[in-house]
Order: C-alpha cells, then sequence, then structure tokens
C-alpha cells in the first residue's frame, strides 16, 4: 500500500487521510463526555481525596511532633527537678555535717570544762584536806612530841613559852626535812 | 437501518470463503445506525461511544464513594491516574503539570480505550484507526500548546522565541525560521495524527491477515498447507499481544509529546 494507493483511494470517496463527518462527529462527543468526565469529576473529586490523604498524615506528624515536644518538656522538667533536690540534698548534708562539727566541737569543750573544772574542784579540796591534815597533825604531833618529849626527858617542862618554842624549833626543821626528802 | 453484514469483523470473511487480503476499506465499514443522517453511525463509531461509557463507568466507581484507604476499584482508578499526573505531567512539567492533568488524562485514557479495542474480541478494531479520531485529539493539543504558549508570553513574543530561536547569527534565520514554523506549527500536529494512526491501520491490517491467512489455510488449504494455517494463528496471537503493548505505547507517546509540547510553549527559557 504505497502512496500512490492512499491517492488513488483518496480519488475514490473514500479516503483515510480524509476524515468522515460521522467519525469526526462521534470522535469529538466521546472526547468532549470524557473531556468533562475528567475535569468536572475524576480530578477534582482524586485531588479532594489526595488532600484529605495529605492533611491526615500531616495532621498525624503535627500531633507525633506534639507529644515528642511535650514528653521532652516533662523530661527536661524531670531531669531539672532531680538536679534541684541532688543540691539540695547534697546542701542539707553539707548542713547536717556543719552542724555535727559544732555539737561535737561544743560537747568536747563542754567535757574539757567540765574536766578542768573537777581537777581544780578535786585540786582545791585536796589542798584544803591536805592543810586541814596539816593543822591536825601539827596540833597532834607537837602535843604527842610534848609528852614523849616531858617524858624522855622527866621533868614537865613548865615554863609554857619555852616548850612551844622547842616544839615550833622541832615541826620546823620536820618540815625542812620532809621538804628536803620531797625533793 | 441495519446492515447485518457489517456486524462482522472483518470485511474479508464476507462472501464464498478463500483468502480476500485485507484493504484499506477495512476502515470503511459502512453505516450501521442513523443512516442517511449527518450523525450515521458505522460499527467503529459504535464501538467509539461504547468505550466511552465504559470508562466513564469506570471512573465514576472507582470515585463514586472515595475513602481515605482506597478500595480495590479506587486503587486501580488513583493507580492509572497517578500514571498520567505524575508519570507524565510532573514529570516533563513538574509541579506546573497538575494544571494539565485533566487534559492529558482525557487524552490518555481515550487514547488507551480506543487503541485497546483493536485487539477486544467482537470489538477487533480500533476507534483510533480512522484519521477523525487521532485528527481531532491532536488539534486540541496544538490549540491548547499555542494558547497556553501565547497566554505565557504574549503573542509578538511567543512567535519571537518559536521562530527566531536566541544564539543565532542573523543570516541563518532564513532557513531557520522557515523550518521552525513548519516543524513546530505544522508537523507536530501532523506527526502526532499520522503516527497514531498509522501504527492503528498496520495493527489491525496485520492482524486482519494473519487471521483470515489462518481461515483460509485452515479451511480451504490442502494436505500440509494446513499447517501454514496454524503457524499463521501463532502469528496472529502474537501480534495480538504486541498490539496490546502498541496501545498502550501510542496512548503513553501522544499523551507525553503533548506535555512536551504544552512545556516548551510556556517555558521561561528556550
Amino acid at each position: 500500500m504505497g502512496i500512490n494507493a492512499l491517492l488513488a483511494s483518496a480519488e475514490g470517496s473514500n479516503s483515510i487521510l480524509i476524515p468522515a463527518i460521522p467519525d469526526l462527529l462521534w470522535g469529538t462527543v466521546s472526547f468532549l463526555i470524557l473531556a468533562v468526565l475528567f475535569s468536572k469529576y475524576v480530578l477534582p473529586r482524586f485531588n479532594k481525596v489526595l488532600e484529605e490523604r495529605a492533611d491526615k498524615i500531616e495532621g498525624g506528624l503535627a500531633k507525633a511532633q506534639a507529644a515528642q515536644e511535650k514528653a521532652q518538656e516533662t523530661l527536661s522538667q524531670y531531669t531539672n527537678q532531680l538536679s534541684q533536690a541532688r543540691t539540695e540534698a547534697s546542701g542539707i548534708r553539707a548542713a547536717a555535717d556543719e552542724e555535727k562539727r559544732v555539737i561535737v566541737e561544743g560537747a568536747r569543750k563542754e567535757a574539757e570544762e567540765k574536766a578542768q573544772a573537777t581537777l581544780k574542784r578535786m585540786a582545791e579540796q585536796i589542798d584544803a584536806e591536805k592543810a586541814q591534815a596539816v593543822v591536825t597533825l601539827q596540833k597532834d604531833v607537837g602535843s604527842l612530841a610534848l609528852e614523849l618529849a616531858s617524858k624522855v626527858v622527866g621533868e614537865s617542862l613548865k615554863d609554857d613559852s619555852r616548850a612551844r618554842a622547842v616544839i615550833d624549833q622541832y615541826i620546823t626543821d620536820l618540815e625542812r626535812q620532809a621538804k628536803e626528802a620531797g625533793r | 437501518m441495519l446492515g447485518l453484514g457489517n456486524f462482522l469483523p472483518l470485511s474479508g470473511a464476507e462472501g464464498e470463503g478463500g483468502f480476500h487480503a485485507p484493504s484499506t476499506e477495512e476502515f470503511f465499514p459502512g453505516g450501521l445506525l442513523f443512516i442517511g443522517t449527518p450523525y450515521e453511525m458505522s460499527r467503529i463509531n459504535l464501538i467509539m461511544v461504547l468505550m466511552t461509557f465504559v470508562i466513564v463507568f469506570f471512573f465514576i466507581s472507582a470515585f463514586a464513594r472515595t475513602r481515605f484507604v482506597p478500595a480495590k476499584l479506587q486503587n486501580m482508578g488513583e493507580i492509572a491516574l497517578d500514571f498520567v499526573r505524575i508519570n507524565i505531567a510532573e514529570e516533563v512539567m513538574g509541579h506546573e503539570g497538575r494544571k494539565y492533568a485533566p487534559y492529558l488524562a482525557t487524552l490518555f485514557f481515550m487514547l488507551l480505550g480506543f487503541n485497546i479495542t483493536g485487539v477486544i474480541p467482537g470489538l477487533q478494531i480500533s476507534g483510533t484507526s480512522v484519521i477523525a479520531v487521532p485528527l481531532i485529539l491532536a488539534f486540541t493539543s496544538w490549540v491548547i500548546f499555542n494558547v497556553q504558549g501565547i497566554r505565557h508570553h504574549g503573542v509578538v513574543q511567543y512567535f519571537k522565541m518559536n521562530l527566531f530561536p536566541p544564539g543565532v547569527p542573523a543570516p541563518i534565520y532564513l532557513l531557520v525560521t522557515p523550518i521552525e514554523a513548519v516543524s513546530t506549527f505544522i508537523l507536530r500536529p501532523m506527526t502526532l495524527t499520522i503516527r497514531l494512526l498509522a501504527n492503528m491501520m498496520a495493527g489491525h491490517l496485520l492482524l486482519v491477515l494473519f487471521f483470515s491467512a489462518t481461515s483460509a489455510l485452515l479451511f480451504d488449504g490442502q494436505g500440509f498447507l494446513k499447517i501454514f494455517g496454524l503457524a499463521a494463528y501463532a502469528m496472529g496471537f502474537a501480534f495480538t499481544l504486541f498490539e496490546v503493548l502498541v496501545a498502550f505505547l501510542q496512548a503513553y507517546i501522544f499523551t507525553l509529546l503533548t506535555a512536551v509540547y504544552i512545556s516548551g510553549a510556556t517555558a521561561d527559557e528556550h
């Protein structure tokens, strides 16, 4: 079927290159029906479906984003609270340590003072007792020595003043001896 | 009003049997309905209208009750539309392509539906194998790309852009301008029309040839000639499958080229 055949048939009633009126008519009708279908019905509906789908997906994404943000916020809140609590705890611990130190210090001081006072009082008591003992001893030793001396000498030493002097002399000697022995 | 002989898909099958080579008379089947009126309907016209209603029915049932999660039919419709909307319109024109999606979808599904009737048993001739249909669509595409180009650039700028492409030395315009004028404004719609028409006609003639040969060889052939009848049948079967591919491919090419022409006409840089 060459170009000659086409031209030959073009000379007749039917040419494949010349559109027939009914073909044009029905082709146009079909085209118009389909054009209206796609532009007025199918694509608007399809676009609506796509938009709805995109909206839903975007909505879901936004929701997830919000949830994540909230979780992040809560987490940072908790972290904050935790670190606050930690600071507080360490503060309390430090304060307690300080207090403990003060208390221990105070107790020690008090105990020391008490001990000091006790020692002092005891020393004073000892001194007093010692003094008392010395006085007692002086008196007793004096009379004992006098008695002893009277017996030894065989005579009563009438002269009190002389006797007193002798006794005093004696005691002084005793004291000196005791001191020397103590050293 | 009704010519019974015209119901038979193959004019070659008319008459007393034997082999009749198919001719271009295949594409002039004669009137069936409304004979004698301007809207006389041939078998091919009937097929066009039938296919139009099949497409309308399919898309209306697919999108009548749209759901967020598409049901089977809606899913098929969405996949089909996405092919045009994304693989053709957006691929060629980017985001701008959505504007032309309704026209491109009309084009693609009309062409696909009309092409595929060539291999549907009982119909067996493409709605696009008469020049009127490719011509209507090519003319529409031609009008659309020119109108959109003029709208986008203005008349002067549009023709200047097309006829005097920049970066060419002035004397060369003597050569370039006529070529550009013919190629853009005359050859584009012509090639769209003839590419499709020739493919559909050739496909139909091949199928008629193989199947009438099958018939002639099997029923009228003697002895081993019947074997050739089987071979002819196998070829006819293979070409039927091939025609399915061609139907799809030609619809795709026509739509894609239309998108390319619109894109070129409305592009800011040449």
